[in-house]
């Protein structure tokens, strides 16, 4: 710990060295910092030296905390200090402070002028109490926080039925006054959400079609039906997977686009802007968005269905020597055109479901970029749920009509 | 410039340290042209600000400078380090020897106001957590924010405050150069001044050279050193304030003697 050691001696050689090649002026040296106490009797001297910088105090940390001289005076003795800054700074007269508070009366030497004012700005600066850490969670705060998040529920509820209602209402006007509809927006959210999705939910469509077939098949084989597997792929395309599919996918493109566009603009308080002059933000983001979900979520439903229809098909033909031309008769005889249709209604209403869900999402976020991710994975999550439990509802309604 | 004052920087080159050096610099976006054969020096201990009209590349200028954007053609130098081509341990070494406020604060929106000071020491230093919050604080005291603030996330404060903010984020490694982009942009006079006699106490105290883009005429009174004026895609004239009403330039003389700028330098020549 004396700077006087030859290994310390070396060590700041070696630095200086590496200082130079570095190319860094090394006018103060590069002595690592240190502390050492001489004690006489009453009288304490504490020497501190070397390079006192943030970025090399981890080696001298502990040793200040250590320090506590026994004395009624101490002599802080700085003048083999190279270079110092407010963390040095910091530590000299937190050690100050602490021997003040034992009752004993500190003195500074060799102190350079320049070290005298940064000394001082920092006893001056330091806060009195530093804040506490962050309480340690415990089972009441946690059963407040689960009853917080359950009222919370209830309350994003209703808001978002309420927002629904608002959604509804500005459809139904832009209908009655079709001039105040913003075409140019909805054409271009056609675009993005319609036109755009059509590659990836056309290979999607395409190999579940692929794959009920595959799997149908070494079903079917095993009693000799293998030509039921037209119905097995007609029926679950088209009335189930094709258009709950697409939704999913379209929740996940284009909900969470939804969430995170608006939700910026939120965060750069446009949506404030646009409300001063005037301007209605559900008209103006919120109904293009939906709008374009409403018109281009069938659309996408129906070329799902018709890729997974041609994936079945061939795969039926390449695995079981189902002809094409036999798949297409059997869908026509046996396949009521019902079942596309029973598909395709459910689409407007997963197209309201996803659109409501990311707008109402978008407009709950607050302030920072974290709460815009936090709000695109809840309405992602969300709206594909809702998504599924809505198609559960309409499997027990159109069953129970008998369609 | 002409030969005299040539030879006049040439002497005092030989005085002073230059902690950054640019040379002949130029940043181009696609066929805009924004700096073409820029140079500037700027000395150890300086409180230096960079004025111009809006779009001369102020900011650009100082985003090259650190790193933030890849200039087309010339060499910058910080503290005697290459920061463009040198080798890459050496810009680490030296990207903790500066310190940048930006415009907004650009303060970590998920951490708190005191985790985004420490977050620089906590990256770059082996210190124990107890001594980073009391550095951290410290820092936070210093640029004149209650303790209070301490646990807030930046987007509880106010504008003037994320700025205060970001000066100690900046200062938390003790930098010897300190970057501040429009610190007093979008403050109360009052606020402004506050924070420009701030700058002014820290850069004393801890000894920085302060490099500093604004538009606010009061704080190129009120602190400034020297002023570098940007136009015409280079440094166009650099050096007091006093000597900026002399040049013979349209935009310096309409900047430097217009109404505001007369207010300024009364007000400058009060304190």
């Amino acid at each position: 710990m004396q700077t006087g050691n030859p290994r310390t001696q070396i060590a700041a050689r070696l630095n200086k060295a590496i200082a130079a090649r570095n190319g860094f002026p090394s006018d103060t040296g590069m002595t690592k910092p240190s502390i050492a106490v001489e004690q006489e009797g009453s009288t304490a001297r504490v020497i501190v030296s070397g390079e006192m910088l943030t970025q090399s105090l981890s080696a001298v940390e502990d040793a200040f905390r250590a320090t506590r001289p026994d004395a009624a005076h101490v002599t802080v003795d700085m003048s083999e200090i190279d270079a110092l800054d407010t963390g040095g700074a910091w530590l000299i007269a937190d050690l100050k402070n602490r021997c003040a508070a034992m009752g004993a009366t500190v003195a500074f030497d060799g102190l350079k002028p320049a070290h005298s004012a940064l000394l001082e700005t920092v006893s001056e600066n330091i806060p009195k109490d530093i804040p506490a850490e962050a309480p340690p969670k415990g089972f009441m705060p946690w059963l407040e926080s689960l009853g917080q998040s359950t009222v919370g529920a209830g309350r994003d509820t209703v808001s978002i039925l309420g927002f629904l209602g608002l959604t509804l209402h500005r459809l139904g006007r832009t209908m009655i006054m079709p001039w105040r509809l913003r075409r140019a927006a909805v054409v271009s959210q056609m675009e993005e959400t319609g036109f755009k999705a059509l590659p990836i939910v056309a290979l999607m469509g395409f190999l579940i079609g692929v794959v009920l077939a595959f799997q149908g098949a070494t079903q079917l084989k095993q009693f000799g039906a293998e030509i039921f597997v037209v119905e097995l792929i007609s029926i679950s395309v088209l009335r189930e997977l094709g258009i709950l599919l697409t939704a999913i996918i379209v929740a996940g493109r284009s909900g969470s686009a939804f969430t995170a566009s608006i939700g910026s603009m939120k965060v750069q308080e446009e949506i404030d802007a646009m409300r001063t002059l005037g301007l209605d933000p559900i008209e103006v983001l919120v109904i293009p968005r939906v709008l374009a979900l409403l018109i281009m979520l069938p659309i996408l439903g129906f070329v799902a269905d018709i890729a997974g229809l041609f994936g079945g098909a061939l795969m039926s033909w390449i695995d079981l020597g189902v002809s094409p031309g036999m798949f297409i008769t059997r869908l026509k005889e046996n396949t009521s055109v019902w079942h596309l249709a029973v598909g395709l209604i459910k689409a407007p209403f997963f197209a309201m479901v996803i659109g409501v869900i990311a707008c109402w999402q978008a407009m709950q976020v607050k302030g920072s970029a974290q709460s815009v991710g936090q709000r695109t994975t809840a309405s992602v999550v969300q709206s594909i749920f809702m998504v599924i439990a809505i198609d559960a509802l309409f499997s027990i309604f159109f069953s129970e009509i008998g369609v | 410039m002409d030969g005299s004052a040539q030879t006049s920087t040439a002497k005092l080159d030989a005085q002073r340290e230059a902690v950054i050096r640019v040379r002949n610099l130029r940043n181009q976006f696609g066929p805009q042209v924004v700096h073409d054969d820029l140079n500037l020096d700027v000395w150890r201990g300086e409180v230096l600000g960079i004025v111009g009209g809006s779009g001369t590349g102020k900011s650009v200028l100082l985003r090259t400078i650190v790193g933030l954007n890849k200039p087309a053609a010339g060499s910058i130098e910080v503290l005697g380090v290459d920061v463009l081509n040198g080798p890459e341990a050496d810009r680490r070494r030296i990207e903790k020897r500066w310190g940048v406020a930006f415009q907004d604060g650009a303060l970590f929106s998920s951490l708190t106001v005191l985790q985004n000071v420490m977050a620089p020491l906590r990256e770059h230093t082996g210190l124990s957590e107890s001594l980073m919050r009391a550095l951290g604080s410290l820092k936070i005291s210093l640029v004149g924010l209650p303790q209070l603030s301490c646990g807030k996330f930046p987007s509880e404060l106010s504008g003037g405050m994320r700025k205060r903010a970001a000066l100690a984020r900046a200062l938390a490694l003790d930098p010897e150069i300190v970057f501040l982009d429009e610190p007093t942009a979008g403050l109360d006079p009052i606020g402004a001044a506050a924070y420009d006699e701030l700058i002014g106490e820290l850069q004393q105290a801890l000894g920085l050279t302060v490099f500093m883009v604004t538009h606010d005429l009061d704080s190129l009174y009120a602190i400034c050193d020297r002023v570098a004026v940007l136009a015409e895609k280079r440094v166009l004239v650099e050096g007091p304030i006093e000597d900026m009403t002399k040049v013979d330039h349209p935009w310096v003389q309409e900047y430097f003697t217009g109404p505001r700028a007369r207010a300024a330098q009364q007000k400058g020549q009060d304190r």
